[in-house]
This record gives C-alpha cells, sequence and structure tokens, in this order.
C-alpha cells in the first residue's frame, strides 16, 4: 500500500443519527490485503469525478485472476461507479472524468486509441436489471459472437449458443424455445440469459452491478451457484447491496465509504473480523 | 477494535436482543456461582440440606440454558450477525454450555456432599476442599467479571490462575492418597473427597474456557489450545 499521507488529517463525521464516535480519517490508506501477486487487472490511484463532484478517490486495488470480488458498501458510496470504469462504462456520462491507471494485464485500458468495443468484449457486464435485446433467445446470445468475428459458420454459431447457455444453466430450459422471444422469460432466466450472453464473447473478466437484486431468493441462488462455476473460468467483480451475497460468493470483499476504498480483506476475515471499524459498523448494520 | 456494544443498530430491537442473552448469561453465571458456593459449603459444613438445594438448582441452569440456545439461535436466523456481533452470539453458545457444565459438576459435589455428611465427620480432605474451592470460586467469579466488562485484560490474567488450580488439584491428590495408604478405613471418604476436587478442577478448566471465548468476542482472536 502507498505511503500513509502526511497531509494534514481530515476527520468526517460519517452518520449524523449515530451516537457511536465513528469518524472516519479519509486520508487513510486502504487496510487489508488490496493487492494481489500477477492480478488480472490492477487499479491505482483511481479517481473519478462527475463533473466537479469527485465520487472516487484515489482508489488502488488489485483483482486476481478467477477471483470473486465483491464490492459493498452503503448507497452513493462509489462501487457501482468503480465497477463502470473497469470497462469504461462511464465514458457513455459526458461530465465523467476519470484519472489514474487501470490496467487489464498489461494491457492500459484509458490509452488513446483502445478500441472501447473490443475492451468490452474482453471485460463483460451484467446490469442490475435483466435487459435481454428484444429478439429471439437464440439471437441475444449469437449477436455478440458475430460483431466480433468468432463464428465463422452456422455450426460454430450454434455451438457457441448452446455452449454459453449451458455454462449459465439455461439450456435445459429454454432449448425448445430458442427462437422464441428473450423477453418472455422469467426474471431470473433473462439474467441469467443475460450472464449467457456476456460469456458468448469469451470474456476474460465478468462485472456484476447488482446482479440479483430484481430476482427472488431462489433466481438469485441460481445465480449465485453460477457465480462460483463461472469463477473457474472467468474473474469476476460483483458490486451487491446483499452483504450476505457477497459472504456466500466472494473470495475477497472490498468496502467502500464515501468514494474511498476502505478495506479489502478475504471474506471469510471480512464478516466475522473485519480490519476498519467502518467496516464492522456497515456488516453489523450500524448505518448504511 | 471497536468496544463491545450493542448499541446503534439501525434495527433497535437487533440491540435489545443481544443485549437481552447478554443479561441472560449474566444472570445464569450468577446462578453457577452461587451453586458452586453453595456446594463447597456444603461439603464443608457437612450441611445436606444445603447441597440438595444445589442439585434443585440444578433445573433451573438447565433451562436458563435451553432459553439462551433459543434466543442465540433465533438471533443467527432473523438477523443473520457479522462480525463482532456474530462472535459475540457464537460465544454465548458456548459459554452457556460452558456454565451449564459448571452447573453440574456443582450437582456432582453437592451429590458427594450428601454422601459425606452421612459418614464419619473426619476432617481430612476438607483443607484440600476449602483451599481448591476457594481458588476455582475466584476464578469463576473472576471470569464472570471479565465478561461482563469484555475485559480482555483481566481475562487474560484470570485465564492463567488455571495453572495454579492444576498444581493444587495435584497436590490434593497426592495428599489423599497418604490418607487412604495411612487409613484404610478413610478410604471411601477420602474417594469422595477426590471426586469433589476432581470436579473442582473441571470447573477451573470451563472458567479458562470462558476466558477463552472472551478474548474471541473482543479481539476476533482463537486462543484456545495454545
Amino acid at each position: 500500500m502507498s505511503e500513509a499521507k502526511t497531509a494534514p488529517q481530515k476527520t468526517i463525521d460519517v452518520s449524523s443519527q449515530s451516537k457511536q464516535d465513528l469518524q472516519v480519517d479519509v486520508e487513510q490508506a486502504t487496510v487489508g490485503v488490496p493487492f494481489c501477486e500477477n492480478p488480472k487487472m490492477s487499479m491505482r490511484n483511481v479517481n473519478v469525478f462527475y463533473g466537479d463532484k469527485q465520487a472516487i478517490h484515489d482508489v488502488s486495488v488489485d483483482i486476481a485472476k478467477n477471483e470473486v470480488i465483491a464490492m459493498i458498501g452503503p448507497s452513493g458510496c462509489g462501487k457501482s461507479t468503480f465497477l463502470r470504469t473497469l470497462n469504461r462504462m462511464n465514458d457513455t456520462v459526458d461530465t465523467c472524468k476519470v484519472s489514474g491507471n487501470i490496467q487489464l494485464d498489461s494491457d492500459d485500458i484509458y490509452q488513446k486509441g483502445l478500441d472501447v468495443v473490443e475492451l468490452r468484449a474482453r471485460v463483460g457486464m451484467v446490469f442490475q436489471k435483466p435487459n435481454p435485446f428484444p429478439k429471439s433467445i437464440f439471437e441475444n446470445i449469437a449477436y455478440g459472437p458475430k460483431i466480433h468475428g468468432l463464428a465463422d459458420s452456422r455450426v460454430d454459431l450454434d455451438e457457441i449458443v448452446e455452449g454459453s447457455l449451458k455454462k449459465a444453466g439455461l439450456w435445459a430450459e429454454v432449448k425448445e424455445r430458442l427462437h422464441q422471444p428473450g423477453t418472455g422469460l422469467s426474471g431470473g432466466q433473462q439474467q441469467r440469459l443475460c450472464i449467457a450472453r456476456a460469456i458468448a464473447v469469451s470474456p476474460e473478466v465478468i462485472l456484476m452491478d447488482e446482479p440479483c437484486s430484481a430476482l427472488d431468493p431462489i433466481a438469485t441462488a441460481k445465480i449465485e451457484e453460477l457465480i462460483e462455476e463461472l469463477s473457474q473460468n472467468f474473474t469476476i467483480a460483483i458490486v451487491t447491496h446483499s452483504m450476505q451475497q457477497a459472504a456466500r460468493v466472494s473470495n475477497r470483499t472490498a468496502y467502500f465509504h464515501l468514494g474511498k476504498l476502505i478495506e479489502v480483506n478475504p471474506t471469510e476475515q471480512v464478516f466475522t473480523m473485519p480490519e476498519h471499524q467502518l467496516t464492522e459498523a456497515y456488516i453489523t448494520g450500524r448505518f448504511g | 477494535m471497536p468496544k463491545m456494544t450493542f448499541e446503534n443498530h439501525i434495527m433497535k430491537q437487533f440491540d435489545e436482543e443481544l443485549e437481552e442473552i447478554r443479561t441472560q448469561l449474566m444472570e445464569m453465571g450468577g446462578k453457577v456461582e452461587q451453586q458452586l458456593k453453595n456446594a463447597i459449603k456444603a461439603v464443608i459444613k457437612a450441611d445436606s440440606s444445603l447441597a440438595e438445594e444445589v442439585i434443585r438448582d440444578e433445573r433451573l441452569v438447565d433451562e436458563m440454558e435451553v432459553d439462551i440456545d433459543e434466543a442465540c439461535i433465533l438471533i443467527i436466523a432473523r438477523r443473520q450477525p457479522a462480525a463482532s456481533d456474530l462472535r459475540f452470539v457464537m460465544m454465548v453458545t458456548k459459554a452457556v454450555n460452558d456454565l451449564e457444565r459448571i452447573g453440574d459438576e456443582a450437582k456432582k459435589i453437592a451429590n458427594h456432599a450428601i454422601i459425606l455428611s452421612e459418614q464419619d465427620s473426619l476432617s481430612q480432605g476438607y483443607k484440600e476442599v476449602r483451599h481448591l474451592g476457594s481458588s476455582v470460586s475466584a476464578m469463576l467469579a473472576n471470569a464472570l467479571d471479565a465478561f461482563a466488562r469484555f475485559d480482555v485484560k483481566a481475562a487474560m490474567s484470570t485465564l492463567e490462575e488455571d495453572a495454579q488450580i492444576d498444581l493444587d488439584y495435584k497436590t490434593a491428590l497426592r495428599e489423599l492418597v497418604t490418607y487412604m495408604m495411612e487409613d484404610p478405613r478413610s478410604i471411601s471418604r477420602a474417594i469422595n473427597i477426590l471426586w469433589v476436587v476432581r470436579s473442582l478442577e473441571r470447573i477451573g478448566d470451563h472458567s479458562k474456557n470462558l476466558c477463552e471465548q472472551i478474548v474471541y468476542v473482543v479481539k476476533g482472536k482463537d486462543i484456545r489450545h495454545q
């Protein structure tokens, strides 16, 4: 971790309703183990601004290969913003400015001339609300491989579609109706369709932004089971409002607070013995 | 490390539930402590009616154990406690177990007190019971006190008292064996005393467990078997 800053230390009250003296030292470095050897993705001193407002403050963290890293924190803490910088989804927001260094393997993803479409094939994304294209189930999956030229023939495409649906645990449920609209599926099935769509282009990293918050517990359990299986082949970063979900699916958990990365530690430690008192206060339900 | 507190949960009722199991555990601790004191007194004073009271109290302690365990299970099911809350709830379920075992041992001591009170009153063995009994009572009291204040320092120093208790136990055993060799008529009596000191030594072990659990709750460090 970078050296502790010597600048005068500001403290801010984190919760007006709290009677505890929960003060956060905003200059303090991230505690825990934010870094790893041979990371799949590596972020250093990342700052994100929306116009004049700074949403992310100097975040440095690594994501290991085949790791599931969960990002948790109260609403507005910057976890989704940070996730979106990882495949440049924030580029679509005019006022958004990103500084710092973000690398995927050895490639700087913010370098000039980088093909963002190509990047998003390597770093896929699944959103909070299932958003299948208004096309057939087959076309939903086939679209990405087609535009990226991953399939040379109809047979290849069939294989990719079947393989992706199988990996997403959806094949058995939809194989008889591949040419019906994707929007006709249930919410949980639609979300698995979106995951199948994301993995159809063989990404290296999958970003998930609250993938289960619109789903019922059974559909959620299926997605969580899927995350566990996918982590054998992909690196996954997941933003979640459900602390239990973070506890269930992730290897490491990152706690964000007011745009700062407060703590990154192995998940089992975060939920039994968090290092930072803000993490403790959040996961025990003392503010949020 | 934040100090242990059950305040400031967004769900106020969660605060109350945690405070409730803490209070219940303290009550159970108080009851067990009294049981132990009475059991030792019953041996020394050959007071069989006091011993019977200890045996009756065992049922109360058992009921407390069941109630607190149930409250802990409900908290886990309803609140999914994490971090210090989780450590606390887990600690309570273990501490309840240790307290219940201490109650069991006190009951055993009381049973032997009744048998001893029916035998010839020889003073041999009382010295050992009195000595070991007072240090074990003090250790249990210190452990409960450390728990009431979540005081790691007090828990650590109380924990060390167990080594002395183990030594005293061995000394008492040797002395009891000597009595038996010197005067075979004392054998039946000495064996009863022997069971009493054995129970006291076990209570020392359970008190030590309580101290280890206090350290776990506050520091998150498991210091068992070290």
